[in-house]
C-alpha cells in the first residue's frame, strides 16, 4: 500500500504542481492589480520549478528560481511600487476581449487534440523518460564544448541589451532638461 | 493519459492563457508578465522533450530562453517608465496615439 503510495507519489506531486502552475496562471488573466498579478506569476514560477525538480533537471529548476523568481520578478514588484499609478476606473479588458477568448479555446483545443493523438500512451515513454535524466556536469560539458559560440552569443545580447536601456534612460533625461 | 503528455497538455496552457493576457488586458505591465508567462510555457515544453529524447540542446536551449527573457525585461521596464511619466497612465488605450 505504502509503497505503491510511494512509486505514484511522483505522478501525484507533478499533477498537484502543474493544477497549481494552471491555477496560478488563471489568476493572472483575472485580478485587476498588477502586485497581485505578479504574486500570482511568481506562484505559477516556483510550482514550474518544482515541476523541473520532479522531472530531474534540478539546474534548471535552480535557475528557474534564481533567474526568473529572484532578478526578473523582483524587478518587476520593484517596478510596480517605483510606479504606484492606481487605476480603479475603466474596465480590466480591452476591446478584443471576445476574439481573444475564441482565439484561446481554438488554440488550446487544437494543439491539445494533436497531442491527445500523436503521442503514443505506452509505458516505454514513462520509463525513457525516468532513464535520460542528466546532470549538471554532462550538461555543462556538453554547453562549453559544443554551444559555446551560444553562449558568447547571449553575452554580446546582454551587452547590448545593457546599452540599449542606457540609451532609453538618456533620451528620457535628455527630454527632462530640453 | 502518461506524463509526457500531461506535461505538454499543461505547457501548452500556460502558454495560451499568456497569450489571452496579452490580448485582452489593458494594463501594460500585466501584459508583460503574461509574455513571461508564454516564456514559461515554452520552456516547459522544451524540457519535457529534452528529457523525452536525452537530447542535452534542449536544456541549452532552455538557458538561451532565461537570458531573452531577462534582456526582454532589462529593455522593456525603461520603456513603461519612459511612457508612464508622459501620460501617468498604465492603460494601453492612452497610448493610440503612437500608431503611424
Amino acid at each position: 500500500m505504502i509503497e505503491t503510495l510511494l512509486q505514484n507519489l511522483d505522478t501525484l506531486l507533478l499533477l498537484l504542481f502543474g493544477l497549481c502552475a494552471l491555477a496560478g496562471a488563471a489568476l493572472m488573466i483575472v485580478l485587476r492589480q498588477p502586485m497581485r498579478v505578479a504574486m500570482a506569476l511568481i506562484s505559477t514560477m516556483v510550482f514550474l520549478g518544482g515541476i523541473y525538480g520532479l522531472l530531474g533537471v534540478h539546474f534548471i529548476a535552480a535557475f528557474q528560481v534564481l533567474i526568473y523568481v529572484g532578478a526578473v520578478m523582483v524587478f518587476m514588484v520593484y517596478v510596480i511600487m517605483l510606479l504606484e499609478v492606481r487605476e480603479s476606473t475603466g474596465g480590466l479588458y480591452s476591446k478584443l476581449l471576445l476574439p481573444g477568448l475564441a482565439g484561446f479555446v481554438l488554440l488550446v483545443g487544437a494543439i491539445g487534440i494533436s497531442i491527445w493523438r500523436s503521442l503514443p500512451a505506452s509505458e516505454d515513454a514513462a520509463v525513457l523518460a525516468g532513464d535520460t535524466a542528466f546532470g549538471i556536469s554532462t550538461f555543462s560539458i556538453e554547453f562549453l564544448n559544443d554551444y559555446w559560440l551560444h553562449f558568447e552569443l547571449t553575452s554580446v545580447l546582454l551587452v547590448a541589451a545593457v546599452v540599449a536601456a542606457l540609451a532609453v534612460i538618456r533620451v528620457s533625461r535628455r527630454r527632462q532638461h530640453g | 493519459m502518461d506524463k509526457t503528455q500531461l506535461l505538454l497538455g499543461l505547457a501548452v496552457a500556460l502558454f495560451a492563457l499568456g497569450l489571452l493576457g496579452v490580448i485582452v488586458r489593458r494594463n501594460v505591465l500585466v501584459m508583460l508578465m503574461c509574455m513571461e508567462l508564454m516564456l514559461n510555457g515554452v520552456n516547459l515544453s522544451l524540457v519535457t522533450f529534452a528529457q523525452q529524447t536525452g537530447a542535452i540542446a534542449g536544456a541549452v536551449l532552455v538557458f538561451l530562453i532565461f537570458v531573452v527573457a531577462t534582456a526582454e525585461i532589462a529593455l522593456a521596464i525603461p520603456i513603461v517608465l519612459l511612457l508612464v511619466r508622459d501620460k501617468r497612465t498604465l492603460n494601453l488605450d492612452a497610448y493610440s496615439d503612437l500608431k503611424g
